[in-house]
């Protein structure tokens, strides 16, 4: 058992945290704009009205890119960076270290291995390299309205016409659509077939005919995801990944991606720091509390919990880096994750009492910017995607500890 | 970067978890729970020869020169298994004070013994304020040249009924002292208290009681910090193995037992508090070998300090969420003697109060963080 670095990952920390000091551009060093997950970040940069914002996130984009580092877990001969699981983690530790936007999105995480496992070298030659330009970015359709959790029991209809698919139906919850050039999609193209076994996976253009998109405006009054619509949608067969009626299987592919979920830690840490130093200025003790002995002792918890975050981030990678795939490990970082992040935004809100419900980042009465109450509200969603915690905890204990299926 | 054994760690751990199946069983036990003195002098021995007591020990005073990472691998198993005994007092308040700040000549005496079995020891801290702090030490130390005499009421003192020695610490014009006091003598006097773990725990009486000075004069608070430290994580092995062996147990039980027609281990609310476990119990398995890395590892003193308060806070708590769930999914049978889950349920406490329950950890958290 080791927590430190072995002189290779030294080197390589080395090699990441120089790279980010001379590249990474003035606008992102505040740390203010990068990570702001309500609004969308970089991608909302990429596609802004002013030139300057779209000028640094392409010029921040393009430094990355030379090194392959848009996409640095896939393999070299798709334009990646080939970096093995640990690199990958150091990489993504150092990147959420500076709290550095990561260009990418879905296209560099989700379509990309999709793409590069299962993909025509046709499909591969036309998307990839879009991808790490920066040139398409890509949106999820996969959530329906009657199709959350249980997601294999979608509806949405691909039926053959010659050699296109027609799309009818409906996705919800698209993060990102109204920022996406193209959409991947799970669609029905046999409704016999038990579920999971009438689905294709395809690509679409987003702008197609018959393809709509209706902001769906999140709690927090910000536009992050989105209704989509499709009318007669004809998208070429070719667009189909994998197999038909494959779909489910190609959904799940899994690259050689490090899947430790560091950067949430991370970032939690950092926070943490924050608060310790603006609790030192003349405005900080202005807005603390007088009773905070309790809320002290719970963010006393909040680190330690964040400390036992960060251990299960270092043991995924470690099984990653044996060789070996994380089971039930996976999903208990991503519940206790979650769950340690609404804990956190619950606590450090609490710190500020009353001044806490102050939503306005630029009010004067707003510590901290109103980052805590934004978080509190931004943390909500996050027990519920990406597998919700009770499918986690399902997942844990019938997969992992061998509980018989309810 | 890696958080599994090393092989000489598995190697460990494997002959410890065969070893104690076979000669630690749930009726040795149970048996030891009635036993006057609370070990078994054969097992002592056995362990012994296993190297373990010695597991520390560099090897020039008969010992296998092992580090504190690898004990804690060792003491993980120690928990699975409840090894009852006063392992944990002789190795962690005896060799170890021994080790940091003995000197040759008593190294020399008093480690090899220890290696060998033949010595059982134990740290008298704690009084009757039952702090863990150094305003705890209030029983009075005079020292006279090489010698320190005792007089005062030292508590919760595990094993004293069969150890040999006993560090104390007491209280000269000069600060907390410590010293190497007989058992066997005079001025000692030892009863015994009835436990919620059924261990030996014992309130020490001393009046004059004589010693050896261990460290100097007034040097004791400073030397025993990274005592303390060890003993601490030490407590947090012990409280991972035994929270695993209780979150096993429990889940074999929720697959086997039938109700409504179905095993209860498929009903969503005891899966969940299983899958809940697990997470607690690695959850305590990590933050506690993080501790025991930065001891061994000697990384900076501020960071394993934190890291050793981090660990007694959460694995307090986290391993007592656990035998609470082993206990609920256990229905009736749970409550009873004759099971073994609440072996585990009453063991967990003793541990938790141990060097410093969650809350006394929490606030040097918070201290440290500067909250
Ligand atoms: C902010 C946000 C962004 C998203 N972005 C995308 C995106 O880009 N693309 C996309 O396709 N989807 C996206 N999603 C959708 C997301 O994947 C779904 O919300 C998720 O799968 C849950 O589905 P649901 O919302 O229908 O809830 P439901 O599945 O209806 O769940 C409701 C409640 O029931 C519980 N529940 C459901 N099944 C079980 C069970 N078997 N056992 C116990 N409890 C159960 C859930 O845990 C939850 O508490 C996003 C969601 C959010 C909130």
């Amino acid at each position: 058992m080791d927590w430190s670095d072995s002189p290779e990952q030294a080197n390589f920390r080395k090699e990441v945290r120089a790279f980010i000091q001379k590249e990474l551009p003035e606008r992102y060093r505040s740390g203010e704009d990068s990570g702001e997950e309500l609004s969308g970040g970089w991608q909302a940069d990429r596609k802004s009205e002013d030139p300057t914002k779209r000028d640094v996130a392409m010029a921040w984009a393009d430094s990355l890119a030379k090194r392959g580092w848009i996409a640095p877990a896939w393999p070299k001969e798709y334009g990646g960076a080939g970096l093995t699981t640990i690199e990958q983690f150091i990489y993504n530790q150092e990147m959420a270290e500076a709290a550095a936007p990561m260009p990418g999105g879905m296209g560099v995480s989700m379509l990309g291995p999709t793409l590069i496992v299962h993909g025509t070298d046709e499909q591969k030659a036309e998307h990839l390299p879009k991808i790490l330009s920066g040139e398409v970015a890509w949106a999820q359709g996969y959530s329906e309205p009657g199709a959350g959790s249980d997601l294999a029991s979608l509806q949405t209809r691909a039926v053959r016409d010659g050699d296109e698919y027609v799309i009818n139906g409906q996705k919800i919850w698209t993060s990102g659509g109204h920022l996406a050039d193209w959409l991947f999609a799970l669609v029905r193209t046999d409704a016999e077939a038990p579920k999971h076994r009438g689905i294709s996976f395809v690509m679409m253009d987003i702008k197609s005919q018959g393809l709509s998109l209706r902001p769906l405006i999140n709690m927090g009054w910000k536009h992050h995801f989105n209704e989509t619509f499709f009318e007669d949608v004809r998208i070429p067969v070719k667009n189909r990944i994998g197999e038909e009626n494959r779909g489910w299987y190609v959904g799940m592919t899994l690259l050689d991606f490090e899947r430790s979920g560091i950067a949430g830690a991370i970032s939690y840490k950092r926070g943490q720091g924050q608060i310790k130093k603006f609790l030192n200025t003349d405005e900080g003790k202005s807005f603390k509390r007088v009773d905070a002995n309790m809320v002290r002792l719970e963010l006393a918890d909040r680190a330690i919990e964040t400390e036992v975050l960060f251990n299960f981030a270092f043991r995924i990678v470690s099984i990653q880096n044996r060789g070996m795939v994380p089971n039930y490990e996976a999903s208990v970082n991503k519940m206790f994750g979650s769950e340690v992040h609404q804990r956190l935004a619950r606590s450090e809100t609490k710190l500020w009492g009353l001044y806490g419900n102050v939503w306005d980042p630029k009010s004067k009465y707003a510590p901290m910017g109103a980052q805590h109450v934004q978080d509190y509200v931004g943390s909500v969603p996050h027990t519920i995607f990406s597998g919700s915690s009770e499918i986690q905890r399902n997942v844990i204990a019938t997969r992992g500890l061998g509980l018989p299926r309810g | 970067m890696d958080l599994g054994l090393t092989e000489t760690q598995e190697l460990l751990k494997n002959a410890a978890r065969e070893f104690l199946e076979n000669e630690c069983p749930e009726q040795h036990v149970r048996d030891m729970e009635e036993d006057e003195k609370g070990y078994s002098p054969v097992l002592w021995q056995q362990m012994a020869e296993q190297g373990w007591q010695g597991l520390l020990i560099p090897e020039a005073h008969g010992g296998a020169g092992f580090d504190f990472l690898d004990l804690s691998v060792l003491l993980e198993e120690f928990g699975r298994a409840l090894v009852p005994g006063p392992f944990m007092s002789t190795v962690l308040g005896g060799a170890v004070p021994l080790m940091e700040i003995g000197s040759d000549a008593q190294q020399a005496e008093f480690l090899p013994k220890i290696a060998s079995g033949d010595l059982i020891f134990t740290l008298a801290l704690t009084e009757p304020s039952a702090r863990f702090d150094e305003s705890g030490v209030q029983a009075k130390a005079t020292v006279s040249g090489n010698e320190v005499t005792f007089d005062g009421t030292k508590l919760f003192v595990s094993d004293a009924n069969v150890a040999d020695y006993m560090i104390v610490a007491g209280r000269s014009a000069k600060g907390v002292t410590l010293g190497i006091v007989a058992t066997q003598q005079a001025g000692v006097t030892i009863n015994q208290l009835q436990t919620i773990a059924r261990d030996k725990q014992c309130e020490v009486v001393l009046k004059g009681a004589k010693g050896q000075l261990l460290g100097t004069d007034g040097g004791g608070w400073a030397a025993l910090q990274p005592v303390l430290q060890k003993y601490t994580v030490a407590e947090c092995a012990y409280m991972v193995g035994l929270s695993q062996m209780d979150f096993e147990i429990a889940v074999d039980y929720a697959k086997e037992r039938v109700q409504f027609g179905r095993p209860i281990g498929s009903f969503q609310a005891i899966q969940h508090k299983c899958a809940d476990m697990v997470t607690d119990v690695d959850g305590s398995r990590f933050i506690m070998y993080k501790a025991a890395w930065a001891i061994s590892s000697g990384q900076p003193a501020a960071d394993t300090q934190i890291a050793v308060n981090m660990a007694k806070a959460w694995c307090s708590e986290a391993t007592r969420r656990v035998v609470a769930h082993g206990q609920q999914i256990h229905g009736g049978i749970g409550f009873t003697k004759d099971y073994k889950i609440q072996l585990f349920f009453r063991r967990q406490k003793r541990a938790e109060l141990a060097f410093g329950d969650s809350d006394f950890h929490r606030e040097a958290v918070a201290q440290q963080l500067g909250l």
